[in-house]
């Protein structure tokens, strides 16, 4: 398998690891058409299922994936870095 | 590529029309503490199947009325050939039974008081054994998927599954229904985020607002109780599976309707009334939906999983779907399809299409599901508040 991270979309800010990715590793993404859409440097460890920033995300920045917006950033986010409920919260239930 | 209507589909023709997969002889509890009775017969007669379940006493207003929605709507599913209920007094059983009896099918009920336990179990059970032998004299014939009612919900869900198997089940559908399959999804809290796809796919303005209508209520329902949903919406599994938010996980969600429109929007329990794809107003659990598809007159269903949910349903088989390599490597007894060469790249939407629809086949022509073989008979109903 030469890639380790599947995007729903060419504008995509995160990915999918589709296995454990390793800190430190250089990962190829593809788009689910089976484009090219770069390497990544991982800066976490990052498990099968988990995503991964496909570029510098600032805070409070929407999130974009299937090119939707489906959170906003909590905190600035690195290319290559781990993206999950600590970094990344909903835009809805805002209570 | 497969075609819906190339499927070589087998089932049992019910008096009503309708086309069931299974033929089951259900022995049926109006009321939770009817639940030892009907047990109690199935333990005695071969070929019968108790479904106990929990609720059915002093509930009132709306939640009584899907209580016995829901029962009656079960109890007419063509996947069972006939049917024994049971209840504690006579009165609300024959409210069951008469709504039963309305499909053609044989059905009889019994109530507990004034005779007690052990000689309700013994005229239900001569009545049962009846059944049995009307039963298995039946034979399957074959059907157009045209006459199809199936339906659709995912659980456990992660990444991988907006990634593989519900888009799997997506591609599945748009060919069910250019075939006239009659198709339901639901999951109402789990499309908070991409509500305004499923509106754009409503045919009418008329059922955009009929679907605006229950999600503003579900969306009130949150409100009210004042509380972040993270945790129960996403729950800690899709959490573990990498999902973040509810938006992420309703768009993998949506990917399970493919691209079809939406032809109606169905209060819970409640059968479609023509072919095509309906949205039924239901909670996302798995147990609950699973049975109210059932009660909808669903016979099979799609159930995608990314982490691995279990569930199954004592009426309706439940296909299951997974993308996710961990899940098929600890725990492949529970799955129906392998999707996970769509990760690797080795397969696409359309041969997986393709495998979803030969299992569907095999499953409507008798082949037992994983859930099945493995005796999960999820019987759940869906309680809208408390009792009185």
């Amino acid at each position: 398998m030469k890639h380790g991270i599947l995007l729903h979309e060419p504008q995509d800010d995160v990915g999918v690891a589709v296995m454990d990715l390793k800190k430190g590793a250089i990962i190829g993404a593809l788009t689910l058409e089976g484009k090219g859409a770069g390497k990544f440097k991982l800066l976490n460890n990052v498990p099968l299922g988990h995503k991964v920033a496909l570029r510098d995300l600032a805070k409070d920045q929407p999130i974009i994936k299937y090119g939707r917006p489906v959170g906003k950033a909590v905190q600035p986010i690195s290319r290559g870095a781990h993206v999950h409920t600590h970094n990344v919260k909903t835009l809805r239930w805002s209570i | 590529m497969i075609n819906a209507q190339n499927l070589k589909l087998t089932g049992y023709k019910r008096p009503d029309g309708r086309y069931g997969i299974r033929n089951h002889v259900a022995i049926l509890p109006v009321d939770d503490i009817s639940n030892a009775a009907a047990e109690g017969v199935a333990a005695l007669i071969k070929g019968t199947m108790a479904l106990p379940h929990a609720y059915g006493r002093l509930q009132f207003g709306e939640d009584l009325e899907l209580t016995f929605l829901t029962l009656s709507g079960i109890g007419c599913n063509p996947n069972l050939a006939a049917v024994v209920v049971i209840g504690i007094e006579p009165k609300w059983t024959e409210r069951i039974v008469s709504e039963i009896r309305k499909t053609g099918k044989p059905v009889a009920g019994f109530s507990i008081e004034r005779h007690g336990d052990l000689r309700t179990i013994e005229m239900a059970s001569r009545k049962a054994k009846e059944f049995v032998q009307y039963a298995t004299e039946l034979q399957r014939e074959p059907f157009p998927v045209k006459k199809l009612c199936m339906s659709t919900k995912c659980g456990e869900s992660d990444t991988t599954t907006g990634l593989s198997s519900c888009p799997t089940v997506g591609r599945s559908f748009e060919r069910l229904l250019k075939g006239g399959a009659t198709l339901i999804f639901g999951e109402t809290s789990e499309l908070t985020g991409g509500e305004d796809i499923i509106e754009s796919r409503c045919i009418s303005p008329r059922v955009r607002a009929d679907f605006r209508c229950v999600f503003d209520d579900y969306t009130n329902l949150i409100k009210s109780q004042g509380v972040d949903l993270l945790g129960s919406q996403p729950t800690e599994g899709n959490i573990r599976g990498g999902l973040t938010t509810i938006e992420e996980k309703a768009m993998g969600n949506i990917q399970k309707i493919g691209r079809c429109k939406v032809n109606s929007v169905l209060r819970p329990a409640v059968a479609p009334k023509g072919p095509g794809l309906h949205f039924m107003d239901s909670s996302s659990a798995a147990a609950e939906m699973v049975t109210l598809c059932g009660a909808a007159g669903s016979v099979v269903h799609y159930f995608p999983t990314g982490q691995g949910n279990v569930i199954g349903n004592p009426v309706v088989p439940v296909i299951k779907l997974s993308g996710n390599p961990l899940t098929l490597e600890t725990m492949s007894e529970h799955i129906d399809l392998d999707v996970t060469g769509i990760l690797r790249m080795e397969m696409n939407l359309d041969q997986a299409a393709d495998h979803a629809l030969k299992v569907l086949e095999r499953t409507c022509n008798g082949r037992l599901t994983a859930a099945e073989a493995l005796r999960h008979d999820e019987f759940v109903l869906t309680k809208l508040y408390r009792s009185a």
